[in-house]
């Protein structure tokens, strides 16, 4: 009889290649998500030393932080962005990995085709060198960011050099209140660990609140792990999860299917297994979150004031709120809802799937953007996108005053075209509020989507419930 | 990548918590497909104004500072996105080491497979240190990973930890994929052995 294990420990059992005697561990990847930023550096690294990549099969490329959400018929005209895009379709050829160029309907933000393709699945090992692939952990996988040395890596052996993390449960029992969602699950478990909390952590998010979500919403609390300084969450698969999975272009088929789900059965925590930290949160008290300052930390609910810096903990955090306070140009005791925006972001990683677009839609059908804001949704994939369009969600879109836009990482992150001025407030679905993120002196709040639509409309950050019915 | 055995150099303060890799390096140089040429675009957003002159008052604008080869930081320091940019841009600027009392994951692991020693010490110890950085060009430190010392102006050693393996790679300069593929056979097993166990993988 084995001790009882976490899910994390059976997915890091199953993928050990070797084990040092000081602990230090070689594992197995399954899948390797590659895009234009981080892998340069890496392709080059093995054309230098003249490796090949081991299992070019395991490896998908797509471009996504660089690319244009207007009009593509013309290509790229940044010319540093088009030599990054050009880049990773010349080593895609080079190296023999798919890529998914721009001009397919399958291009989109990396966390959103792995998923959508069946790229994706329980139990397995998968990385990129992009912090936001714990997004793929809500398939029950350990899914984790690494840096561009890491990436070549990957490539050239299929493993990594990995020391073993230590394992967190937060447990978000009971049910959501109305007008609640999964991005204020997050941003709520992020304010009660702090952005380093999770450090040297696997995080497995469980309880009925979790299980209740569906893979959307899964993917969204996944994602945002590496903000509370998790590099991975696990969410543990069930028929939501296969469901999902099922039929997917790379999902398993026939027989392989039932062997698959046989196996993916068996991952979850076993009774009585050891966590080094558990947290446990209260779904009935979450109510619709936003962030005020400039670490995704920093929440308060959207009906609660801009915090005092004379109450932070200690002088370190109070002079970073004070920092915050004066970059984001807010003061102590400040109402939320009176703090005015100029620029509202639907799309990421973190929202910018399907799911996230209907919630939006429902709240902008037959509303108007306020004429003081200039807001745009961009869609997660082309596929997204492309179902949106199928649904009728781009014209509510559209006749509420939205831009609708091509997908990519756009202002998530504006690498592109897309990006704030200096002093621009924004509602965001992103996932990042840091100095700058967003275009320089530019001024981030993260939101769900609802809240995104119904700040929108009033040109304030808004509780979305004032529009539920 | 270069060995790390002991450092000399000016010590830095950055008495700030959270520093993020957006302001280590903000996303508009990460357009290069090169791992050179960043450190003039290290801390960007607070080294320079929006007309792109030096801001006086940054630490690294400061004539003490500008040829810093240690950074002292606060808690948290690289947390943020994965972009190895970060510690390329603190390397090419010249600095090979970072104490601060802690640091994001994923930073922390980048900076080792660039021969940059990143060192977590307690708080109370960088409270210290960061007081002794304070003293401009009399700052010197001594960073010695053989013996996991830090030395101070004022002779004051300083102990720290390190994972082991990481220390043997760093003090020898070894590349990790040329030691993993020493394990080639190991991998070849294993994958052999998934192939059977779980054929959809």
């Amino acid at each position: 009889m084995t001790a009882p294990r976490t899910l994390f420990d059976k997915i890091w059992d199953n993928h050990l290649v070797d084990r040092q005697e000081d602990g230090t561990c070689l594992i197995y990847i399954d899948r390797h998500l590659v895009h234009e930023v981080t892998s340069p550096q890496a392709f080059e690294g093995l054309a230098l030393t003249g490796r090949k990549v081991h299992r070019p099969e395991q490896t998908l490329a797509v471009a996504d932080h660089n690319v244009p959400t207007t009009d593509r018929s013309a290509g790229i005209t940044e010319p540093e962005s088009k030599l990054q895009v050009d880049t990773l379709e010349a080593n895609g050829k080079a190296f023999g990995i798919r890529v998914f160029g721009m001009s397919d309907e399958r291009q989109g933000i990396v966390h959103i085709v792995g998923p959508e393709q069946g790229f994706t699945l329980p139990g397995m090992t998968i990385v990129c060198g992009d912090s936001h692939t714990s997004t793929h952990g809500a398939f029950g996988s350990l899914a984790f960011g690494i840096g561009t040395s890491e990436v070549e890596h990957v490539l050239a052996t299929q493993t990594l050099v990995q020391a073993p993390a230590k394992n967190m449960r937060i447990r978000v029992e009971g049910k959501l209140p109305k007008g609640a969602t999964a991005k204020d699950i997050v941003l709520k478990i992020i304010s009660v660990l702090g952005t380093a909390g999770g450090t040297g952590y696997v995080i497995e998010y469980a309880g009925e609140a979790i299980r209740n979500l569906s893979m959307e919403g899964r993917m969204t609390i996944c994602n945002m792990s590496i903000e509370g300084g998790a590099r991975a969450g696990l969410i543990a698969p069930d028929e939501t999860t296969f469901a999902y999975v099922k039929g997917r272009p790379m999902a398993p088929k026939a027989e392989d299917w039932d062997k698959a789900v046989l196996y993916w059965m068996s991952l979850h925590t076993d009774e009585g297994a050891h966590f080094d930290k558990e947290i446990v949160i209260d779904a009935a008290e979450i109510i619709p979150q936003v962030t005020w300052g400039t670490s995704p930390e920093d929440v308060v609910p959207i009906t609660g004031s801009v915090p005092n810096p004379d109450d932070a903990a200690d002088e370190g955090k109070a002079k970073a709120m004070r920092r915050s306070l004066e970059y984001m140009g807010l003061k102590a005791g400040q109402k939320i809802e009176e703090v005015k925006i100029d620029r509202v972001f639907i799309g990421s990683c973190t929202n910018g799937r399907i799911e996230d677009l209907r919630a939006a839609a429902s709240v902008a059908k037959g509303r108007k953007v306020d004429p003081s804001v200039k807001a745009m949704v961009v869609p997660g994939s082309g596929l997204v996108k492309h179902q949106a369009e199928a649904e009728g969600l781009d014209a509510i879109f559209r006749e509420a005053g939205f831009e609708w836009r091509e997908p990519g990482c756009s202002m998530c992150l504006a690498m592109n075209a897309d990006k704030l001025e200096p002093g621009e407030r924004c509602a965001s679905t992103s996932n990042r509020n840091f100095e700058g993120r967003q275009g320089r002196g530019g001024r981030t709040h993260l939101v769900s989507p609802e809240i995104a639509v119904a700040s929108a409309i009033t040109g304030y950050l808004t509780d979305v419930r004032k529009f539920l019915a | 990548m270069d060995k790390f055995e002991v450092l000399t150099g000016v010590a830095a303060p950055l008495p700030m918590i959270n520093v993020d890799t957006d302001m280590i390096i903000p996303k508009q140089f990460l357009k290069t497909i090169k791992r050179t040429g960043l450190g003039k675009s290290l801390f960007f957003e607070m080294r320079y104004d929006d007309a792109g002159n030096e801001i006086p008052e940054f630490v690294l604008n400061k004539p003490a500072y500008r040829n810093a080869k240690i950074l002292v930081a606060g808690a948290n320091f690289g947390c943020g996105s994965s972009r190895e940019h970060a510690p390329w841009s603190i390397l090419d600027f010249g600095i090979r080491c970072v104490i601060a009392p802690s640091f994001a994951d994923i930073f922390y692991n980048n900076c080792f497979k660039n021969g940059i020693l990143p060192i977590k010490a307690p708080q109370e110890v960088c409270d210290k240190l960061m007081k002794a950085a304070d003293n401009g060009a009399n700052a010197t430190f001594t960073v010695d990973l053989k013996a996991q010392e830090i030395h101070t102006p004022d002779g004051e050693v300083v102990s720290f930890d390190v994972d082991e393996f990481r220390r043997h790679c760093l003090l020898n300069g070894l590349d990790d994929i040329g030691l993993t593929l020493v394990k080639k056979p190991k991998i070849d097993a294993y994958e052999a052995d998934r192939k059977a166990t779980q054929p959809w993988v």
